[in-house]
């Protein structure tokens, strides 16, 4: 048999294996990508928040703040590999479904590179419409919903499906913990006949495809989510010409 | 006599060893228009800033309406005493008319009806209700400017302050917002307004206060600051604005 043949006959003999393999990465990458985005936004609105006068407060987010800091440092600074391992021998034990300490594992490493990305978008958001904000009277928590977080995500999109993309390749790495990604089905389908160049080589089509398409459906999104460019005008009964007149108990 | 609004004493504030403000005593009365004039880097700003709270002051007192505001709430005091900046600083991911109401229903928890109902009001006054689509990234200048102006306005305010609202405008724009501010002056708002802009000062203002390296160095009414300034350096600082600005 040749090459063809091989991977015709692992194709059809373990494809329900690549579908799973194909089910899982997806399922992982795509949880992971949102619960870490919303555990990256958590930790940039927390790093954000300014110093107030209450000094107790003030000390008590200080010791949150540098945990935030060595939860980013310590998960962008080691391999996922190494903490899948470390959080599933050490913790998990077996105790938990081998899908959901995925999942865990996933979400919390993504967090980390989130926060980081977040936090780089809310900078990226000029400071003159933070002032602009509070000099009317709107809270730190208000700006950040209704006027920076809008425009820091809208900013920060290519960066977070970026993310998604390396979470759909790196899930691969869970075969430690023998979850049973596209990486570990292609492993598990090779073993039968010793062909694993053949069957990596499916595995490395599937993975293409999937990163490929992902990458094409991001970039149409983020064409939508750029919105319209024009306006349409409102009427014309501007007076523009007339008087103020200030409400009753301003106005004397 | 007309009730007063702000009685600042003895202001200070520094930053680090930069002591910008250095024992600021100021009076403003309801509808008071105030020109602050003075070199760049004498505090203006930042005197604004400490007014509307965006800046921590280091001694001294600012009373509003004969309280001091650090036992106010602060948020509360800062709808009553809004800002207007040189850079407009409008909320670019919202558009002309959101912009004018995001803030009233967070704030004042106005209904949204209510709250567009008197932004579109205030819009129209300043001559910006057909944008009301618009993001500001499809403004002007001048247009963005009249637009934080409605804003404010939206809020209700006892007082707006205005720091340098037209230095940031290309000229053509320059007297569309003045007139807008003229007209609020009219109306009887209290303004607090630094400006280089010397014709409004004389001409728009109820009093001048000439600001020089963090302290008041002279303040009165327009006609005695600018025909009989007092202070060398108030006089020395009006020739060469006057001058600047005919030559325009
Ligand atoms: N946030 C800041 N940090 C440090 N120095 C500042 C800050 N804001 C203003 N200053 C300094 O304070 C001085 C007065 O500034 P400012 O109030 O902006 O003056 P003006 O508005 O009259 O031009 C300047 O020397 C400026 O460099
Ligand atoms: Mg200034």
């Amino acid at each position: 048999m040749n090459f063809f043949d091989w991977i015709w006959k692992i194709i059809s003999e373990y494809y329900p294996l690549f579908l799973k393999g194909i089910g899982n990465t997806m399922l992982i990458a795509i949880i992971g990508t949102v619960a870490g985005f919303g555990i990256g936004l958590l930790v940039a609105i927390i790093r954000t928040v300014p110093e107030g006068k209450n000094k107790v407060a003030n000390f008590f987010m200080k010791i949150v703040k540098f945990v935030l800091v060595a939860y980013i440092e310590v998960f962008r600074g080691t391999p996922m590999m190494i903490q899948a391992a470390v959080i599933y021998y050490g913790i998990v034990r077996g105790r938990m479904d081998l899908t959901v300490a995925a999942l865990i594992i996933v979400s919390i490493n993504t967090g980390a590179y989130m926060a980081e990305i977040i936090r780089g978008g809310i900078i990226s958001v000029d400071v003159g419409q933070t002032e602009g904000a509070m000099s009317l009277g709107m809270t730190h928590w208000q700006t950040m919903v209704h006027v920076v977080l809008p425009q820091a995500i809208r900013n920060i999109m290519p960066s977070v499906g970026n993310e998604f993309v390396v979470n759909i390749k790196d899930t691969s790495v869970l075969n430690v913990i023998g979850v049973s990604e596209l990486y570990f089905q292609a492993k598990s389908a090779a073993g039968t006949y010793y062909k694993f160049f053949e069957s990596f080589v499916i595995a490395a089509v599937i993975y293409f495809i999937l990163t490929f398409v992902t990458t094409r459906i991001l970039k149409l999104l983020e064409k939508k989510m750029e919105g319209k460019k024009n306006y349409t005008i409102f009427g014309s009964q501007s007076d523009f010409k007339s008087t103020i007149h200030l409400t009753e108990d301003k106005a004397r | 006599m007309s009730e007063n609004i702000f009685k600042i004493s003895g202001l200070t504030k520094a930053f680090g060893d930069n002591q910008v403000l250095k024992g600021i005593d100021l009076e403003v009365n309801q509808g008071d228009v105030v020109s602050i004039i003075g070199s760049s880097g004498s505090g203006k700003s930042t005197l604004l800033r400490c007014i509307n709270k965006l800046e921590e002051y280091d001694g001294g007192t600012i009373q509003y309406r004969g309280e001091d505001i650090s036992n106010l709430d602060l948020y509360k005091y800062r709808s009553k005493v809004c800002m207007v900046f040189q850079s407009f600083n409008l909320f670019n991911n919202l558009n002309v008319l959101k912009n004018c109401v995001k803030p009233q229903m967070l704030v004042l928890k106005r209904s949204k009806q209510e709250a567009e109902e008197i932004a579109k009001d205030y819009l129209a006054k300043v001559g910006m209700i057909e944008y009301i689509n618009a993001k500001p990234a499809q403004l002007s200048g001048g247009q963005k400017q009249r637009v934080a102006i409605a804003r404010a306005l939206s809020m209700n305010p006892d007082v707006i302050l205005f720091d340098e609202p037209t230095s940031a405008l290309d000229p053509e724009m320059v007297g569309g917002v003045l007139e807008v501010m003229k007209k609020l002056a009219d109306s009887g708002l209290t303004m607090i307004v630094v400006t280089h802009e010397m014709v409004f000062a004389r001409d728009v203002s109820s009093k001048v206060v000439f600001m020089d390296k963090g302290v008041v160095a002279e303040e009165g009414n327009p006609q005695d600051i600018f025909t009989n300034p007092k202070n060398d350096r108030t006089r020395e600082f009006l020739s060469r604005m006057l001058k600047e600005q005919e030559s325009q």
